[in-house]
Order: C-alpha cells, then structure tokens, then sequence
C-alpha cells in the first residue's frame, strides 16, 4: 500500500520543481496581469475600474503610431530577411560548394552579438555625423546622411541591423529543411526541363515549407517585440517614429509606473500575436490541402 | 559547365560572409583606438595602440570585472537550474503516466505564447514583496520554469529504451537513481543544447535585467554598456568598443570550442519543424 503511494507520487516528484517555478514565475504573473488590465493598481491594492485602460490605449494616438511603426518595420524586414535566408541556404545546399562547414558557421556568427551589444556597433555605423556609413559614402564623393533623425530613415536602419543579425540564423534553420529535399527532386525538374528560379520555385520552397513557417511565425514573434535596437539607437525617436508597441508598453509600465495601461497593452500584443500566429498557419495549412 | 556556374555563388557567399564577419572585426580594431579616431575611416581597418587606455577608461567609470562576474554568473546559476528543474520535469511527461499531465501539457503549450512582457508588471511586484529586487535571484529566477527546455528534454527522452529502464528498476533502482546515474548521461548532448541556449539568452538578456537591477555593481554587461551610449551623454566609443569586446569573448569562446552543440541548441526549437 505504502509502495503503490509512493509509485503514484514518483512522477509529481519530478514535476514539483517545475511547477513551482511555472506558478510563481508565470502562471500567477499572467493571471495578474490579466486582473490589472482591468483595474488601476497603487500602493499594493488594485481597485478595478472596467475598461477603462482598454478605452485610454484604444484611443491614445501613441499607441496607434506605436503599433504602425511597429507593424511597418515586421512588414518589411520579415520577407526581405526570409527571402535572403532562403537564397543563401539554397546555395550552401549545392552539392558542388566546399567548405559548407565552414561558411555555415561564419554566416550563424552575427546571433553571438548580444541585442545591445550589435546595436551598439551599429549605432556608431550609422551614426548621423561621422559614422562608418557616412565615411564610406563621403570618400567615394557623396553626402553623408542623417541616418538616425530622420523617421523613414532610422526605420530602415532598424530593418537592416535586424537582418544583419538573423539572416544567418535562419539560413541554417533552412538549410537544415533543406538537407531533406531529396536530390531525385531536383534531378527530376531537370529532365523535365525546369530551370533554377523553377527548382526554386517548385522544389525548393514546397521542400522547406514546414521549416519556413516556423521561421517566419518567429521572426514575426520577435519583431513584434522589437525593443532593445530602437531603445538604444534611436530612444523611438525621430518625434516617436521608431517607437514600438513594447517600448510603449515599458514606458507605460516602468517610467509612468501606470501597470493597468501597461497591462492592458501587454494582452493587446498578445491578441496581436494571437491573430497573426492563427492566419500564418491557416494560410499555410489551406495551400497544403 | 558545373564549375563555372559555382563560381558566382561561391562570390555571393563569401561576400555574405564577410558581412557577417565585418562588425566582429571591426569591434575588435575600433577597441584599440581613441574615440576620435574610430570616427575616422583611416583608423577603420587597422590595429591602433589605445586598448590599454580604453580598458583603463572603461575600469575608471564601471567595475567591469565585477560588471562581468555578474554576467557569467547570473548566467552560470540559471543555467544549472534551467537544466536541473526542467530535464525532470522532462523527465515525467516523457516517461510517467499521471493524473493531470494532460492538463500541465497544455497550460505549458498555452503559455508559450504569452510573450515575456506580459509577466513583467507582476515579476516587478512580487520581486519587490519576495525583496528580491536588485539581486542576482530577481534575474534568475523568473525564467527557469523554461516551457521551451522541458519540451526540448521531454523530445530527448521519449525514445529513451524502457527495457533499460525496466531491468534498472529490478535491480532494486529508485526512481530518481535511475533518472540521475542512467537517463541523465545519455543525455548529454541535448543537455548541452539546452545550457548553451539557456546560458547565451541569459547573458544577453536585457530588458528585463534593466528593469530589475539598479546599482554600478549589480549590473550585467549588456547593462553598462547600454548605459555608457545613452542618449544626451558625451559617448567614449573606445571604452565602449573595449567593453563590447570583453563581453562577447566569453560567448566567443564558447562558441569556438562547441561549436556543433552551440548550433544544434540554437537551433534546437527548430528541429522538430
């Protein structure tokens, strides 16, 4: 009797150390933080107050360019980073490349760099007076930009530091998908007189489609949460035209200490990446049947 | 006819490299100059004499060893924890059957998409109430219940054999004996997937460390160096580039040394597709 309880208990045993972190560090959190989107919290006591922080974010145009610049940057930077990655891991799929190994690990270096560090290097790249950038394009007899104070510009700065950092890390996921493309496939195409941009087109991406929803769920994941790079760059500036839904949410939360509109924020993002997450894999769920 | 059309794709290649490659190495040169001369395209691609000062600068106004310290470990402690709590919980889910587990899954499945920020507010007030705030524990604590590393682990461990299992229980085994001394080391390199994930997402971690540390000498690398280019304030490139140096070469290192570890656990997430 006693052994069989003991039996019983062993696996909540192994359990206990996880779901003792789980709760405290994450399911009560969210619960919390769920509660707080309701009501208004000071001096340790939450009074709930509807929706009104709902009503305040809902309507705050600092929200909405928030989200825009937001949305506008993941629009851009997410098919040019996977459009990139898919043609470089194709190329270091070609059977007759030497030294794959190696180009391999070079083009998944940049992810070492941590956030701050890269945007560290690349704000002094792109610096507005004598960056790198500038230098370069001043010795070949051009003009020297203002990079970072200029809405469209600091925008794209942000898009292209971005994928400087994780084209490599999904060329290897893909080209990981792509190993598993058979050579018979391309072989094929071939016979049937296919040329390379229709292998691409009709071997490849069919090929690696499992793989390339799950990088492109990520990166739009991760630029939704864009906040290290426009926090150190540009402080959302140009007039707020780098500024995120979670820098938003960070001021909100921890400069105006208001966690209610902060909170309220955080569920809107989670709706955001709800309904993106949903459509990606509906859409590639629809073209597979 | 093959050869020649190899040509261009190794230029495409290498010249992909190189982009990847230029910001490490230029990092590395601009730490051994003086502010001004990393502003000059000269100084841009050759090795100057100024890291001794720079080091000596940065030393001066952070105590960047200490600064250091805190990063290895903060990183080093979560990253035992990480493995410890979550190769067992692992563990269950891959080999027990149990009332709840079904339940625990998808709580588990459902949390991981709640993006970080969400617990943020909460985190803050309950680090405040556990009087954890500005210790290493406020940053090393909320992340260990990784959902990521137990499904990683718990993906491992299913085609573990329940033959070898099963002979180890009639040799008189306990359950955690077992788990330990046989499970565990045939483990080792998805454990070291997962700790090399665990420990470089640690050491970069900033938001969070930003908001949960608040002294010169509780702070991480990624924090100093935020804050030695804050907006307003007269920026000392050399400095700086010497501190991004000092914090990259741990992860550096690392990565040299396990390099097919460190991209099998980057890319671990990935793998099932």
């Amino acid at each position: 009797m006693k052994k069989t309880l003991y039996r019983k208990s062993v696996p909540y045993l192994f359990m206990l150390p996880f779901l003792a972190f789980f709760l405290v560090f994450l399911a009560y959190p969210i619960v919390f933080s769920l509660a707080l989107c309701f009501g208004k919290y000071k001096a340790g006591k939450l009074t709930l107050t509807g929706l009104n922080n709902f009503r305040f974010i809902l309507t705050d145009p600092i929200f909405y360019k928030a989200l825009g610049n937001t949305i506008v940057m993941m629009a851009i930077q997410v098919p040019l980073m996977t459009f990139l990655a898919l043609i470089l891991a194709s190329f270091l799929n070609n059977p007759n490349l030497k030294g794959k190994g190696v180009f391999r690990m070079i083009v998944f270096m940049p992810i070492l760099l941590d956030s701050v560090s890269y945007s560290i290097v690349f704000g002094n790249f792109f610096n507005n007076e004598n960056g790198l950038v500038n230098n370069v394009i001043r010795f070949f007899g051009g003009e020297g930009l203002p990079w970072l104070s200029v809405g469209w510009l600091a925008k794209l700065v942000l898009i292209l530091i971005i994928t400087w950092r994780w084209t490599g890390y999904n060329t290897v996921i893909l080209l990981s998908g792509l190993t598993s493309i058979s050579n018979d496939l391309y072989e094929a195409a071939s016979i049937d007189g296919a040329n390379g941009i229709q292998k691409f087109l009709h071997v490849t991406i069919p090929g690696v489609r499992p793989v390339l929803v799950f990088c492109v769920i990520n990166s739009v994941n991760g630029m939704l949460q864009l906040f290290t790079e426009p926090y150190l760059l540009t402080a959302g500036g140009p007039v707020n035209e780098t500024l995120t839904i979670v820098q938003y949410l960070y001021q909100k939360g921890f400069k105006s200490f208001d966690f209610g509109v902060a909170s309220a924020g955080s569920y809107c993002l989670v709706v955001l990446i709800g309904i993106l997450t949903y459509i990606q894999l509906k859409v590639t769920k629809e073209e597979q049947a | 006819m093959k050869t020649k059309k190899i040509i261009p794709i190794y230029i495409l290649v290498v010249f992909a490299c190189v982009v990847a490659l230029f910001p490490f190495v230029f990092t590395f040169l601009a730490a051994t100059h003086t502010n001004s001369q990393i502003y000059q395209l000269s100084y841009a691609f050759r090795l100057g004499g100024e890291f001794g000062n720079n080091l000596k600068s940065l030393s001066e106004s952070f105590p960047i060893w200490r600064n250091i310290g805190n990063s290895i470990l903060i990183a080093g402690i979560y990253t035992v924890l990480v493995l410890f709590v979550d190769s067992m919980a692992g563990y269950a889910l891959a080999k027990y059957e149990f009332k709840g587990k079904n339940l625990i899954f998808s709580l588990c499945m459902m949390s991981m998409f709640i993006p970080t920020q969400v617990t943020m507010i909460p985190l803050f007030v309950e680090m405040t109430s556990f009087q954890m705030m500005n210790t290493i524990w406020a940053v090393i604590l909320p992340g260990v219940a990784s959902v990521f590393g137990v499904f990683l682990m718990r993906q491992n461990m299913t085609g573990f054999p329940n033959e070898l299992l099963e002979s180890a229980r009639i040799d008189g085994a306990g359950d955690f004996r077992i788990f330990f001394r046989i499970v565990l080391p045939n483990m080792k390199s998805a454990l070291a997937s997962l700790g090399i994930v665990s420990f470089v997402n640690q050491y970069g971690n900033f938001m969070w460390p930003l908001i949960a540390l608040n002294e010169k000498e509780k702070y991480t690398m990624p924090l100093v160096l935020s804050l030695m280019v804050q907006p307003g304030y007269v920026i000392d490139y050399g400095a700086v580039f010497t501190g991004t140096v000092l914090s990259l070469l741990p992860v550096l290192i690392f990565f040299l040394l396990f390099q097919k570890n460190f991209v099998d656990g980057m890319l671990a997430g990935a793998v099932k597709g």
